[in-house]
């Protein structure tokens, strides 16, 4: 008896079993009856797809349920459409299963490496080239082959400079100046501090220069929320206390984490949410984060009534808006 | 019959004077696949990207990629007399006005989805299969790149209608790139040429979502299937099956009707989506203003995790010599993900290094069969899970009540703690699996069928396995741990230093399992009991 440890050895491949299609006839005739069948409803369901294309008005809606109010005409072009799709697939593979030669077939894989001896004939080849090339003594060559390399993709860089101008101060500034009227967005009308109640937010835009037009890049940096609270709910410094008006205070509506509008405001809490990835702020303690991935308040602006009693901004924002850049020093 | 033989005879007569090609063509039409359901993942993979091509190409005849201010004057009142960009008026246009536009839009979204999630699974598939080992690295390498590139067409492709949600997306990718250090805010003023928006960016990636990244698709997608195609595919363990052959169907007939029908079939399940499933109602979010936002923003599910990973990640910035660095923004938005990404792709390098394995494998794993690889899959799933999970945090508080922070609290640890539970618990499941294996080699399968001995004892008839099984249930390899000998041929201690023994660990690690059983064994065993 061998003391060799003997693994479970290899049947090989099972019989082919025979099909019934194989071996019947008559089956076969009913398969590809079948078949035919599959192929004959998807010629029908691409003439509903067009029946319903030149037919069916885009103005009817009928109730399905789960689905709601569903337009008949999308429906029934999808429809006639993914069915005259689905009965092909169908109609291919019930006829490859059942009428075409199912026997498995056994190929050889041959290992990818080549034998030795080419392989050495190879290697030889491409030592002989690097040396003939003279790669191993040309270093000079070598070296400026390198840099000729390497500068020459400088140039497609170079060109990609005219994609847009350089930053400069642009990400510091808003529109927002010295005097600068809080108009309603939408409507661009000045607002004064009696058409805010307690407890209300508006959403403000500072008022256009005569001929000025207002961008989407301008709205990205000056939206503003205004917030009226009861003047003794604050929890403010003197110099934040100052900014405000009245109870009413006003932020920068653009998120510092990564822009977003922070439009979400709770009144119990008296909470500002950023519905993008929920930083919250207190608007009571100067947007101060109390939640969330944003690293710093929204920066608030400072505020007071004109003569004729509109809200008008103190001074610009002391601090970039929206999202931190490199160059944002604090 | 008799027609279709002399038809087919004489294209391949005129194929043949023309071309001298009788030989490779006959050897490559009679091509031999393996058949399984999971070699079918790629295909729906290669089915859905023709599926968006045709999709996007119908899109494209009426898209007009501009931000240029327009009034809405279509047909969807809702909207009319508001400004938007020309953009999402044409999307509008699409939806509402150019007879199965619609359609078009929620197949091209669908397929879109179809496509990365197939991508995912086939992924899977190979990982957990081993499918990635030598010779088809370089096919895994090529796959890690569809994924990423996939990724950015996905954003890119969801941004170009300006709607909303997804000029908040364009907002939120816009503050990744500013948050670069040094060369942030260049780069964002670069990409839409000036301040954010801008009216250059939807025709930018336009170009990008319509011609460069489908071209580069259609590039690594064809040298994919051309590696396939000349490595020969892998197949399961079974009988009859080698590391030295291939089982399976010729491609002609029978392999290509399949995979034609195969088509169909997929193009008909997303045309059938499309008709019935509505995806991102544009018109109800209203056009891009940065000052407003849509509440419950999502993204797709491949960005999920992304957005996930942001919002969990603590409120750190660092302020240096006047310069800003933005580590909530940095870490978990390019940080992560990068050193995530690179593991994956480097992964058939590293399980070979920590194995000592260079051989070639053309038969796959049963995934239990390689705990330590399975426990790792595992581990990195849970991990993107739980992400995902935490990405969708404001849906799944007011749907559960919960509290966001309970949520965000339950990630954040979770993102640390649940993965390596989830390791160690694949790896048990693994070798239980394993065991059962074993037993049910050496003992037979339980039948439920109880007899009573004659001595009043019952027990459980246990069914021999036949041969093939047990030969299915034990061929897989049983590798051996790699040693560091701890002095070399000179007598220097640790020849391989702390790496050696670094790597001796975790090849132990990795080659832990339960030993296959052996005929000898069944053999003794059998004449145990007599
Ligand atoms: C556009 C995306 C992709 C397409 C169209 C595609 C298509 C295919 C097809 C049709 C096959 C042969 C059948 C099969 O095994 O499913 C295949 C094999 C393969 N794919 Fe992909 N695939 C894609 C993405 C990926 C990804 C994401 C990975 C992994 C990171 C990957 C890795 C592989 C490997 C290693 C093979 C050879 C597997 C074997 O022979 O068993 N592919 N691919
Ligand atoms: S953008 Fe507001 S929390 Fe991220």
């Amino acid at each position: 008896m061998s003391n060799e440890i003997q693994k479970f050895q290899d049947p090989g491949l099972p019989e082919h079993v025979h099909r019934k299609t194989d071996v019947d006839p008559k089956a076969a005739d009913r398969a590809e009856r079948q078949v035919s069948i599959l192929f004959v409803l998807s010629a029908l369901s691409t003439a509903l797809a067009i029946y319903a294309y030149v037919f069916i008005s885009d103005e009817i809606f009928f109730f399905l349920p789960i689905m709601g109010d569903t337009n008949a005409h999308q429906l029934f072009l999808g429809l006639g459409m993914a069915f005259s799709l689905l009965f092909i697939g169908l109609g291919l593979v019930h006829w490859a299963k059942n009428l075409m030669p199912d026997t498995e077939v056994i190929a050889e894989r041959h290992e990818f490496r080549s034998p030795d001896e080419d392989r050495a004939d190879f290697v030889r080849t491409v030592k002989e080239q690097a040396g003939a090339a003279g790669l191993g003594r040309r270093s000079l060559i070598k070296r400026t082959l390198g840099l000729a390399l390497g500068a020459s993709a400088l140039t497609p860089i170079v060109l990609l400079r005219d994609l847009g101008p350089l930053p400069g101060k642009e990400l510091e500034k808003t529109s927002w100046k010295t005097g600068t009227r809080l108009v309603t967005d939408p409507g661009d009308r000045p607002i004064r501090p009696e058409d805010l109640e307690v407890g209300a937010v508006a959403q403000v835009l500072p008022e256009l220069e005569p001929g000025k037009v207002r961008h989407l890049y301008d709205i990205a940096k000056d939206a503003v929320l205004l917030i009226r609270l009861r003047p003794s709910e604050f929890q403010l410094d003197a110099e934040r206390l100052s900014w405000t008006y009245d109870g009413i205070i006003a932020f920068s509506k653009i998120c510092s984490h990564m822009g977003c509008a922070v439009a979400l405001y709770e009144q119990q809490t008296k909470h500002l949410l950023c519905p993008c990835h929920q930083s919250t702020f207190d608007v009571t303690r100067a947007a101060k984060v109390i939640f969330g991935p944003a690293a710093r308040p929204l920066p608030q602006l400072a505020i007071t009534v004109d003569s004729d009693g509109n809200l008008v901004a103190q001074r610009p924002f002391n601090e970039p808006v929206g999202p931190s850049f490199w160059e944002r020093s604090s | 019959m008799k027609k279709a033989e002399r038809i087919g005879g004489n294209v391949a007569s005129y194929v043949d004077d023309r071309t001298g090609a009788a030989k490779w063509l006959r050897k490559n039409l009679t091509k031999v696949f393996p058949d399984h359901w999971s070699f079918m993942l790629g295909e729906i993979v290669l089915y859905s990207f023709v599926i968006l091509l045709l999709s996007g190409t119908f899109l494209t005849f009426w898209f007009d990629p501009s931000q240029r201010e327009v009034v809405y004057e279509g047909s969807y009142e809702p909207l009319q007399d508001i400004k938007m960009s020309a953009a999402y008026a044409s999307a509008l246009h699409i939806s509402f006005d150019v007879r199965g536009g619609l359609l078009m839009r929620q197949i091209h979204h669908w397929s879109a989805l179809l496509f990365m999630a197939g991508m995912i699974a086939h992924l899977m598939r190979v990982f957990f299969t081993g499918a990635f080992r030598k010779p088809r690295e370089a096919n895994w390498l090529i796959g890690v790149g569809l994924v990423t590139l996939g990724i950015v067409e996905g954003f890119l492709g969801y941004s170009l209608p300006d709607d909303l949600l997804s000029g908040t997306g364009v907002r939120i990718a816009e503050a990744i790139i500013q948050a670069l250090p040094v060369v942030g805010s260049y780069l964002a003023f670069f990409a839409f040429g000036g301040a954010f928006p801008g009216e250059a960016f939807i025709p930018r990636i336009y170009t990008v979502h319509v011609l460069l990244l489908p071209a580069a698709f259609l590039a690594l997608i064809t040298i994919h299937l051309m590696l396939v195609w000349y490595q020969k595919h892998t197949q399961y363990p079974g009988p009859g099956r080698t590391e030295k052959n291939v089982v399976g169907y010729p491609l002609m007939p029978i392999y290509m009707a399949k995979a034609g029908g195969f088509f169909f079939i997929v193009f008909g399940v997303t045309a059938l989506l499309g008709a019935l499933a509505s995806i991102n109602p544009i018109w109800l979010y209203g056009p891009y203003n940065p000052g407003q936002v849509s509440a419950g923003s999502q993204p797709d599910f491949y960005m999920g995790w992304l957005d996930g990973l942001v919002r969990m990640f603590p409120p750190l910035e660092s302020y240096v010599l006047g310069y800003t660095i933005s580590w909530n923004i940095l870490i978990p938005g390019l940080i992560i993900p990068g050193i995530l990404f690179t593991l994956m792709a480097l992964y058939p390098f590293i399980e070979s290094w920590m194995t000592g394995d260079k051989s070639e494998h053309h038969l796959l794993d049963r995934p239990r069969n390689n705990p330590n690889r399975t426990a790792i899959g595992a581990m990195s799933l849970s991990f993107v899970l739980v992400t995902l999970i935490n990405g969708g945090n404001d849906l799944l508080a007011t749907h559960f009540d919960l509290t966001i922070n309970q949520i965000m609290w339950f990630s954040r640890i979770g993102v640390i703690v649940i993965p390596p539970l989830v390791f160690v618990i694949t790896k048990r499941i693994c070798l239980s699996l394993q065991r059962a294996d074993r037993e049910k080699v050496l003992h037979g399968r339980e039948t439920g069928r109880l007899v009573m001995l004659p001595h009043g004892e019952f027990v459980e008839i246990h069914e021999e396995l036949t041969p093939a099984e047990k030969f299915t249930l034990t061929q897989h390899l049983q590798p051996k741990a790699l040693v560091v000998p701890d002095t070399d041929a000179n007598g220097v201690k640790n020849p391989q230093g702390i790496k050696g023994k670094i790597r001796a660990r975790f090849s132990q690690a990795h080659v832990e399992q339960i030993p296959a059983p052996t005929e000898s064994e069944a053999k003794a065993l059998g004449s145990g009991h007599h």
